[in-house]
């Protein structure tokens, strides 16, 4: 009883101190910034790439001297891939390290479960790669670096449509997961207007292997092209299996697609497909191969989109507080809202009104089992 | 006299909740974000000891039960249109909450019928497949957001009606116990056949635990909604109802105090481990084993040995 007492009481004052004492003390020449990242739970290989991208444009900027004098440093704190642990994640970055700007997060879903925060505390938040519309709407401290969903699915349409000259096309979306439904609407609705036709809609959900009964049901539909909003594991095996059933027509996806794994998957069967990113590694512009490179020392890997994201929120958030020229929240939100033609490694950015970036989109073909770099749409 | 106790106590801790409603503005916004996960964890901890604890039920699909709960307090409010602090938004919140815990009993209830002729293992995995039967009719429905989440809730819920909600909880759950219900529960947990033999009706009091299990959670599940503000169906997976079920295990099953300060810490755990980044999931993983080593019968209601952590268990000897 005596020893059971003893135990317990130790452990919760153990708890107790250890939670007091992890509270960030202010420097005066510092600017405290907090990025909220999955670098836990399903989706952590994406926090992972942001939060490289972002601790590289920290590095950067502080090698250079830092802004106002002062250098930054970042506050990172891991969501486990939950809404609401992003939520207390961001209350903490917030209320008690008192940070004057919030990075993330790369899913909508947890950005949407902060963004009321910041917004109720006035604190401006740049997401790095959330596309739900939804997000930016809570509120005007709440940006993005990314496209939104009815802009990428407005370029692949245009794409399908005028690049490639096809009117029948069929989507084979995940039904599982928000970014994919999203996009798709979005596509159907610029192809019907642009005059093309939805012959067929099929859906798979996440983590499925096998797609011959959807792919049979679209190939009677006869389409031109097949439209696969979804992420690049479901999509190279899909892209796969399409071509074992004899379906040679052009396969058309999105940012989720992009990926090194895709071609690893899918192989020589990838040939004659296309996908729109926010960035390529093998863009020739002399900004991205530097990033590539530095990125490509620093980690052994070449970046992603995610980081090149990443990499873009932060330097963003930067160069508004050097504008700015303080750290006071309602300047810092009026200097982000002010961005124009910025100069990031994924193009030039400029916030709109709706506090969305307009940004020029990449698309990638997959030639002779290689990416090949096919055109870049202006906004 | 004896029987009024637990009124008392019931009145007094709705009178503290008032009591500390009027601080609440003093409290450091992440300590109270914290402090109302607690509240929620602890109402389904609570709600889960009833069906898993007392009658013996493993249940593993107490996060369905949350997401029928959330989505229907969540889809009442906003056509409602309730705006947060306005006089009407206190009765609208109880009668969705209250709404969201009947939806989420009925589901109780059809869990329920089929666990009539399972036990253990057998109940666990139907359990588990009726609660991502749950989540994925919710991940389908496009009025509900489909995947996309639900967006928008009016942020109700606070201290007030998370401790609130708790008092009446723990007040049931202790009177349920102490009565013929909880009686009952014990002899279906220990011994089915016996309990038949004696004449207790099995099957009712497997159902009425499963309802008013559901009933609860249902609840939590309205109260999280209005506290995150933003609901999707992949935070009612499975493993949210592993979470839960931890907290039960850890706090010992059918052990009501146990399980309070079990759902407290495991809630506190990730929170205090933050400082070591993304690793923390491991270090609390690491303290959930010693936790379940060092314990001796049940968290609280048994002994912290340190020596069984090298001893072998008796039944190895």
């Amino acid at each position: 009883m005596h020893r059971r007492k003893k135990i317990l009481s130790t452990v919760i004052i153990a708890l107790v101190s250890l939670i007091i004492s992890c509270g960030q003390q202010a420097d005066q020449n510092e600017i405290l910034i907090g990025e909220y990242s999955s670098l836990t739970g399903t989706t952590a290989t994406y926090g992972l790439s942001t939060h490289r991208g972002l601790m590289m444009a920290v590095d950067e900027t502080n090698n250079a001297g830092g802004i106002l004098g002062k250098k930054i440093k970042l506050l990172t704190e891991d969501t486990q891939s939950k809404p609401e642990e992003a939520a207390t994640a961001v209350t903490k970055l917030i209320s008690r390290d008192r940070v004057v700007g919030v990075i993330g997060e790369v899913s909508s879903s947890r950005s949407l479960a902060a963004a009321p925060i910041c917004q109720a505390n006035k604190i401006p938040m740049i997401t790095n790669a959330s596309t739900n519309p939804e997000v930016t709407k809570k509120g005007d401290y709440i940006f993005r670096v990314c496209f939104i969903d009815p802009f990428q699915g407005e370029i692949m349409a245009k794409f399908t449509f005028n690049s490639l000259g096809l009117k029948r096309a069929a989507i084979l979306k995940d039904i599982k997961n928000d970014y994919s439904i999203g996009l798709a609407q979005f596509f159907e609705e610029s192809f019907k207007s642009l005059g093309g036709e939805i012959v067929a809609t099929q859906a798979y959900s996440e983590g499925d292997a096998d797609f011959k009964a959807q792919l049979t049901a679209l190939k009677a539909a006869n389409p031109e092209a097949v439209i696969v909003p979804g992420y690049y594991t479901e999509a190279a095996l899909i892209v796969k299996q399409a071509r074992e059933l004899n379906m040679n027509m052009p396969f058309v996806g999105g940012d989720g697609w992009d990926s090194g794994k895709l071609i690893e998957i899918g192989g020589e069967s990838m040939n004659n497909s296309y996908f729109s990113t926010a960035f390529s590694s093998d863009d020739p512009d002399p900004v991205v191969q530097n990033f590539a490179q530095k990125y490509h020392q620093l980690y052994g890997e070449k970046p992603d989109a995610l980081a090149a994201l990443g990499y873009d929120a932060g330097l963003i958030m930067f160069d508004a507080i050097k504008r700015a020229g303080v750290t006071e929240s309602s300047k810092l939100r009026d200097a982000i809202a002010a961005t124009k033609n910025f100069r990031g490694v994924t193009g030039l950015i400029t916030i709109d009104q709706h506090r969305n970036a307009l940004k020029p989109i990449v698309i990638l073909a997959v030639e002779n089992g290689k990416l090949v770099y096919k055109e870049t749409v202006q906004p | 006299m004896k029987c009024h106790l637990p009124k008392l106590y019931l009145l007094l801790s709705l009178i503290l909740c008032g009591i500390i409603l009027i601080f609440e503005k003093n409290i450091s916004p992440y300590y109270y974000q914290v402090i109302v996960y607690i509240g929620i964890n602890i109402i389904l901890a609570s709600s889960l000891n009833i069906i898993n604890g007392f009658a013996g039920q493993f249940s593993l699909g107490h996060a369905g039960f949350m997401a029928a709960g959330a989505y229907t307090s969540a889809v009442i409010t906003s056509s409602m249109h309730i705006s947060p602090g306005s006089l009407a938004s206190y009765p609208a919140f109880l009668f969705s909450l209250i709404c969201a815990g009947i939806i989420a009993s009925l589901f109780g209830l059809m869990v329920g019928i089929p666990s009539l002729r399972l036990k253990g293992d057998y109940l666990a995995i139907t359990t588990l497949g009726f609660g991502e039967i749950i989540r994925v009719i919710i991940q389908n429905l496009d009025f509900l957001g489909a995947a996309r989440g639900f967006t928008g809730i009016a942020k109700l819920s606070d201290f007030f009606w998370v401790f609130g909600i708790i008092s009446i909880l723990i007040f049931l759950v202790y009177n349920l116990i102490n009565s013929t219900y909880g009686k009952g529960f014990l002899a279906v947990r220990d011994d089915e056949i016996a309990a038949s033999a004696v004449g207790i009706d099995v099957t009712r009091y497997k159902v009425i635990a499963f309802v008013f299990g559901a009933f609860f959670a249902g609840i939590a599940g309205g109260l999280y909604a209005h506290f995150v503000t933003y609901i999707n169906p992949s935070q009612f997976g499975f493993l949210r109802s592993f979470e839960i079920v931890v907290m039960v295990v850890v706090g010992g099953m059918g052990n009501i105090i146990g399980v309070i300060i079990s759902a407290a810490i495991l809630t506190i755990l990730p929170e205090a481990l933050r400082s070591i980044a993304q690793y923390r999931m491991v270090i609390y993983a690491l303290l959930l084993v010693i936790i379940m080593l060092l314990r001796e019968g049940e968290f609280l209601g048994g002994r912290f040995n340190i020596k069984r952590l090298w001893k072998k268990s008796p039944a190895e000897t």
